[in-house]
């Protein structure tokens, strides 16, 4: 978000000077003075109460031992980030984190990549199988939490049913350690493939058919036009798909909320609901912050290092 | 032109409509009770109040208890603040009466005698320098409530629970007899912290809290709160607990309780009535199945067995409040209201003369433990501010799933503590 905001004025500024007549006419530098002075303060404006101000307040709260009380007073230089950073917590949610890429990568990408090469062709009910796959990404992220929390009960819910059903004593898999995150992972999965799905079905109905005819008729075969052809074509889409999965988990809280709270013993938090949990509703609003500019020096760092490797010709 | 015109008219409205608004009073009053019988109650005495005072407006505004806990800094440091507001005392009440945002009621509470009609323990817990800041309105106790039939199907004696050992006892037999022992909400965290701290009453007593606030004895790392943590430790190992028991919250297992399907929770006294309202036939358990016994004693420990656990509840007036939001809330908290809460069996009464108004053997019990009570620890993660007693809520959590052992526990809290204080 931040990065588009912060692109947009200097990308209106050479769009506007190459396009507009008034440049040949008048002096260079006075009609991009008047596209800065028409263009610039919105978007800068925006961008510094949303974006720079509470970042900086953020890091400013963070050298204070504070409870969000009055003005901070209590100055502790970096203690907070140490404080953080002794958390096993922290790292727990840093971990899970990482195994939300990694699930979102290794599994959600491929499975939406398949089915969508699958569904981009006309025929009877694609349309449809294309709505029922996306659908759970309309839902809201907390009644699908809700929802889940019910399907994975293991006094009433559908897992246990089915458990039942072999004759096993169902597991209560939001309750325990070992599976809690995993019953987490099965849902993100379950909410937003449909979504990369949608994003793959767009681009492959974009491609150049004349391509995939030529190399057909140079009598390559199916799997040879996908790995040679097709896919190589999505990669601008394959670049922006992962990048919305990576900053997707980086933000991920609603669904967890409902769903464990983070718990058993800090299990399923992500770095949001460890932020929550522990800066939030404890009041520690210096803690809270640490915690806040950690994430957000992950996520520009991401955000910076992603864009300039793999999406510079974009 | 028309626009401009329009819209002068509406400033104009407006502005009338503010200075008929402030000819009156307006007492803005933030609660966080779900149960709409006693917001009934409390309706019915705010309209007389504004009946008996012409005038004065009583505004009830709600907000939900998490939600609640989490807004409350930012709201009290807004000019839209409310002028009364619930409240746990303890650590979060001495964090707001040093910020400044509360307002000083002493003198309005002492005017008339009116102080005198409370009980000293419960106004104390509202008192901070000897100045004080609110009202309390109610008491509660921890303690076990059990369910008698699946007790006698366990052949266990309910009576004689006398001791930690006992209740160890009793857990065994009662898991040998196929009987869920004993059911908690583990998501939540504070239901397992009661064990730990009411452990912690019982080894140490009130000498034990106090010298680890002022840091002595090793603090919260200090001897009696690890031994806390292996006897919790004990009975954890007896895996006590319903099935997924850490992904329970709380009124899910109040209300599995009230489905008859476990023996016995460990309960704030209030959940005697709620196990009826979140049981799955809103019926519940009806009060001849019901018992209750006070958390068993440690042998050896230092605490008196008199000693209580349970909450002090009550409301706090913030800065600038008008003098009518202090002036209510004595008219509020006051004998008939509270014996009429109390006949509803919603509250333990603070004024005296408002316990005339219980009428169930069980709350009449719960009163007369409370009356006898030398030391009543409010509880942990209230008493401690949230920074500190949201760890003691983990750690309880930990042991009770075996990710910490209870030395590292108590070392966890200490340390909270220290970064905190």
């Amino acid at each position: 978000m931040a990065r588009r905001i912060a692109s947009s004025p200097s990308l209106g500024l050479v769009d506007a000077a190459a396009t507009a007549p008034v440049a040949v006419r008048g002096p260079a530098w006075d009609s991009r003075y008047t596209v800065l002075i028409l263009f610039l303060p919105p978007a800068l404006l925006l961008f510094t109460l949303f974006v720079v101000l509470p970042i900086g307040e953020a890091a400013w709260y963070s050298a204070f031992n504070w409870n969000g009380f009055g003005k901070p007073t209590n100055w502790i230089g970096l203690d907070n980030y140490r404080f953080v950073l002794e958390t096993r917590a922290f790292w727990l949610a840093l971990r899970n984190n990482g195994l939300i890429i990694a699930v979102s990568l290794l599994i959600q990408l491929p499975l939406a990549l398949t089915l969508a090469l699958m569904l981009a062709e006309r025929f009877r009910g694609a349309v449809a199988l294309r709505m029922l796959f996306f659908l759970p990404y309309i839902l809201a992220e907390i009644a699908t939490g809700l929802i889940f929390s019910f399907v994975y009960d293991g006094d009433y819910g559908l897992v246990a049913s089915i458990w039942r059903f072999f004759g096993a004593e169902a597991p209560h898999l939001l309750a325990s350690t070992d599976t809690a995150m995993l019953a987490i992972l099965i849902v993100i999965v379950w909410k937003y493939f449909g979504f990369h799905m949608m994003l793959f079905i767009a681009a492959l109905q974009s491609l150049d058919k004349n391509l995939v005819e030529a190399a057909r008729i140079d009598g390559a075969t199916r799997s040879q036009v996908l790995r040679h052809i097709v896919v190589p074509l999505l990669y601008p889409t394959i670049r922006l798909s992962v990048f919305f999965a990576i900053i997707g988990s980086l933000q991920l809280f609603d669904l967890v909320m409902p769903l464990t709270r983070g718990g058993p013993a800090d299990s399923s938090n992500t770095l949001v609901s460890f932020l929550y949990n522990n800066g939030i509703s404890r009041m520690r609003v210096g803690y809270g912050s640490a915690v806040g500019v950690i994430l957000f020096t992950i996520c520009v760092t991401f955000a910076f290092t992603y864009k300039r490797w793999f999406m510079r010709d974009e | 032109m028309r626009l401009l015109r329009k819209l002068g008219l509406a400033a104009t409205a407006w502005l009338l409509a503010l200075g008929a608004a402030s000819a009156d009073t307006t007492v803005k009053w933030l609660h966080i009770e779900v149960n709409p019988a006693q917001v009934k109650i409390w309706e019915e005495v705010a309209r007389a109040y504004e009946a008996s005072h012409p005038g004065v407006k009583i505004e009830m505004q709600f907000l939900e208890n998490e939600a609640y806990k989490a807004k409350l800094p930012t709201i009290l440091q807004s000019k839209d603040r409310p002028h009364i507001i619930y409240s746990w005392a303890g650590g979060v009440l001495k964090a707001q009466v040093e910020a400044g945002v509360l307002e000083d009621i002493t003198d309005s509470v002492k005017s008339g005698g009116y102080s005198d009609t409370i009980a000293p323990a419960a106004l104390a817990a509202f008192t901070q320098n000897g100045r004080v800041f609110g009202l309390p309105v109610a008491l509660s106790q921890v303690g076990f409530l059990y369910n008698k039939d699946l007790m006698a199907k366990g052949n266990v004696d309910a009576g004689k629970i006398k001791t930690w050992d006992d209740l160890l006892g009793a857990v065994k037999t009662l898991k040998a007899a196929g009987v869920t022992p004993i059911v908690v909400g583990g998501a939540d965290k504070w239901p397992l912290h009661f064990y730990w701290t009411h452990l912690a009453v019982r080894v140490g007593g009130k000498p034990a809290f106090d010298a680890a606030l002022k840091g002595e004895n090793g603090g919260f790392a200090g001897e009696t709160f690890q031994k806390s943590g292996e006897l919790f430790k004990q009975l954890v190992d007896l895996q006590p607990f319903q099935n997924g028991f850490l992904g329970f919250k709380n009124p899910q297992a109040v209300g599995y309780f009230g489905d008859g399907k476990a023996a016995m929770i460990l309960a704030i006294s209030s959940f005697y009535h709620t196990q009826r309202a979140l049981a799955a036939d809103k019926v519940g358990l009806s009060d001849d199945k019901l018992g209750w016994f006070d958390f068993p004693v440690v042998p050896g420990g230092k605490g008196e067995p008199s000693d209580t656990l349970g909450g002090i509840t009550g409301w706090l007036i913030t800065k600038g409040a008008p003098k009518e939001a202090t002036d209510f809330l004595k008219f509020f908290i006051s004998k008939d209201v509270q014996a009429r809460l109390a006949s509803g069996n919603f509250i333990v009464p603070v004024v005296k003369g408002g316990e005339a108004g219980l009428n169930s053997a069980f709350m009449k019990r719960i009163a007369d433990n409370l009356s006898k009570s030398n030391y009543h620890q409010n509880f942990y993660d209230q008493s401690l501010g949230p920074s500190v007693g949201r760890v003691v809520n983990d750690v309880s959590a930990e042991i009770a799933g075996g990710s910490m052992n209870p030395q590292d526990a108590a070392k966890a809290i200490e340390a909270a503590w220290k970064q905190g204080n």
